[in-house]
């Protein structure tokens, strides 16, 4: 082995020299390569590390997204037929908790300046009589047909005209085992009276276990038993000079006992009162949390045996310089590259998942903003984990070099 | 002190005291050494285990703090500096050589090397070339994608000495870097760093207990119980030039 040449000299003759031909990783910065090589490195390890964002990421996202489907199936009759105001009765819990107005609100809305229409609609419970007998408690929902937001939507047989016809009704496909359904065909009873159905919806299912069946305003009147003038919200539109608070104001106070929401406010009144109120919420937010805790506990472990498994490494890099914000940087680019790569096998999972509960009776809904926000919480999840094996790699001595 | 021509003083300790360990169980490990390190030398610091060879080698090389005494660095006081203010003078002045090599596993040769030029902002997109060429200068331009593993002893310590020479620090510290070597390893690793020394006017420090080594040595400092006994000029005695340059506190 000979020094031939001092480095000066050799720097000078390689700059005259055609470039080697250099690795395409060569480009990558050095902190990213230390980083990956440590995670690749123990590849039991890693695999474990990514096992548990995946099963994070994938339970946060199912979790998160049976909430958002909870949501948008809570309010999605609402949605479907928004108004600027909605007249409710006093104490009004939900959509679906229904009772009636007394049945000259109308008439004392259309009245209201600023008010351009008012469209009646009945929600109210219901006993259907499925054709073979056994009965089952469902939702009735009645409406306009001739609304310019008409009820029920995604129709896939039959059409909203048939509707027009006494005693007929539409019901969600996905519904017909619970009703006694085999086909269009059939006849069932709604609280005694024959109904026939005029059509079948896809995809419009409730969030609680009555389901939903739609009929005319009429029809809905009629199998209730309700007045003619009885409603059981008022959906009013107002002129698009009015302002909507004054004649909130002026409804409020003409209606003494009734309420009178926003869609929005509707909307978080029934949503709350389903995900908060009952506790459903509360346990899909403790799910998605505990799925948080699983994959924090388990990037924290792995991220931790695998500093401890590189501690003289770090500890050789502090004794050649390195400051403690360089092997931080190494510690948290593990992290963050374990978090992108877990979260890329667990949102393909996810998705997969969603798009196979899609025809069942669970709604799962992803978002772009649910998957940004999931990628950000599973980064965030990994950042924090790292935090163990930032304390322990800040601690090094260097000097532990000079006895291993 | 007598020393070579067209050499400086480029480290000088003056007066460290080390103590270890908390009352009552301490221990004074160094205990008033006075030592400077010139470029173009290599100097080689014996003496028994315990002595305190190791433990001045990391106060030199701005790892640990003395107790007490001066220690100035490229013209850089360490007192009062703080962890990261030394790190700091570690990577702009110092290269390391480990007995246990230090290489990290998970890199191949030339990205040890690139490492150490990543720590000093020598980063740029010659970074490879210049890591390559160290290697090459140390022998190693045919295994500058070896990983570790699949390396001798003597490739590892050539690849640790690269390391340490990448970035220009001006001085070296080398701890036992042939002890874990067979003879002709160890021998062409002492050879090298006599040549580092020399050709680009670094100070190299080694600590040895192999005195086969001693025929490299431009100066051999010898320590016992904390304190210097000697230090010598072998070669420059040889030529008649000067003699032992220092004694025991």
């Amino acid at each position: 082995m000979e020094l031939t040449l001092t480095n000066t000299a050799l720097i000078a003759e390689r700059a005259a020299a055609p470039k080697r031909t250099r690795p395409a990783r060569r480009n990558i910065p050095m902190v990213v390569k230390l980083a990956y090589r440590n995670l690749f490195h123990d590849r039991l390890s890693f695999a474990v590390t990514i096992v548990g964002i995946v099963f994070s990421v994938v339970l946060v996202a199912i979790q998160s997204g049976i909430y958002l489907g909870s949501e948008k199936k809570i309010s999605a009759i609402i949605d479907k037929a928004p108004a600027d105001l909605w007249i409710v009765p006093l104490g009004t819990k939900s959509y679906d908790d229904p009772s009636f107005l007394a049945g000259r609100e109308r008439h004392m809305a259309i009245s209201t300046s600023g008010v351009q229409s008012v469209e009646d609609m009945v929600v109210s419970f219901a006993r259907w009589r499925k054709p073979q007998g056994g009965s089952q408690t469902v939702l009735l929902v009645g409406s306009d047909l001739q609304s310019d937001r008409p009820l029920p939507w995604n129709i896939a047989e039959g059409s909203s005209d048939g509707m027009t016809a006494a005693d007929t009704v539409a019901i969600d496909k996905s519904y017909y085992p619970d009703l006694g359904i085999n086909t269009m065909a059939d006849h069932a009873e709604i609280n005694g009276v024959t109904v026939e159905i005029a059509a079948t919806t896809k995809r419009i299912r409730s969030f609680t276990t009555l389901p939903f069946v739609f009929t005319s305003i009429e029809n809905a009147r009629r199998l209730t038993g309700a007045q003619q003038n009885q409603a059981s919200y008022e959906r009013v539109l107002l002129t698009p000079e009015a302002n909507l608070e004054d004649v909130r104001s002026e409804l409020a106070i003409r209606l003494p006992d009734t309420e009178v929401l926003t869609q929005a406010e509707f909307v978080t009144r029934s949503q709350s009162y389903w995900l908060f109120q009952t506790g459903a919420g509360a346990a899909l937010i403790a799910g998605a949390v505990l799925g948080l805790i699983v994959g924090i506990v388990i990037v924290a472990q792995t991220l931790y045996s695998s500093t401890k498994d590189h501690i003289n490494e770090f500890a050789t890099l502090r004794a050649l310089g390195a400051g403690r914000g360089y092997i931080v940087k190494v510690i948290l680019m593990q992290a963050v590259l374990s978090g992108l790569i877990g979260y890329s096998l667990g949102i393909i999972l996810a998705l997969g998942v969603i798009t196979a509960a899609q025809d069942t009776k669970l709604t799962v809904i992803m978002t772009p903003h649910l998957a940004a926000a999931l990628f950000a919480i599973t980064i965030g999840m990994c950042v924090f984990a790292a935090i163990s094996a930032i304390v322990k790699v800040v601690r090094i001595d260097p000097a532990v070099v000079f006895s291993r | 002190m007598s020393q070579p021509h067209n050499s400086k003083v480029i480290l000088e300790a003056q007066g460290i005291v080390k103590v270890l360990g908390e009352a009552p169980n301490q221990a004074k490990v160094l205990k008033g050494i006075d030592l400077q390190l010139h470029t173009g030398e290599l100097t080689l610091l014996m003496g028994p285990s315990g002595s305190g060879k190791t433990t001045l080698l990391s106060i030199l090389g701005c790892i640990l703090s003395p107790s007490e005494g001066r220690l100035t660095l490229a013209g850089h006081s360490t007192q009062n500096v703080g962890p990261e203010g030394l790190a700091d003078l570690r990577r702009r002045h110092v290269g390391f050589i480990f007995q246990g090599y230090n290489l990290v596993p998970t890199l191949t040769a030339v990205e040890n090397v690139m490492l150490a030029l990543d720590l000093r902002d020598q980063n740029g997109p010659d970074a490879y070339d210049n890591a390559a060429t160290a290697l090459e200068a140390v022998g190693l331009g045919h295994r500058i994608e070896a990983m570790p593993s699949k390396m001798s002893g003597g490739e590892k310590q050539r690849v640790a000495i690269a390391r340490a020479l990448a970035g220009s620090p001006s001085v070296i510290l080398a701890d036992e870097p042939t002890a874990a070597l067979d003879g002709t390893n160890g021998m062409a690793v002492m050879e090298l760093l006599a040549r580092v020394a020399k050709d680009t006017q670094r100070a190299v420090l080694a600590v040895t207990h192999d005195h086969r080594t001693l025929q490299y040595a431009d100066r051999i400092v010898t320590i016992d119980d904390g304190l210097i006994l000697k230090s010598e000029r072998p070669k420059l005695e040889t030529e008649g030039v000067a003699k032992t340059d220092a004694t025991a506190h």
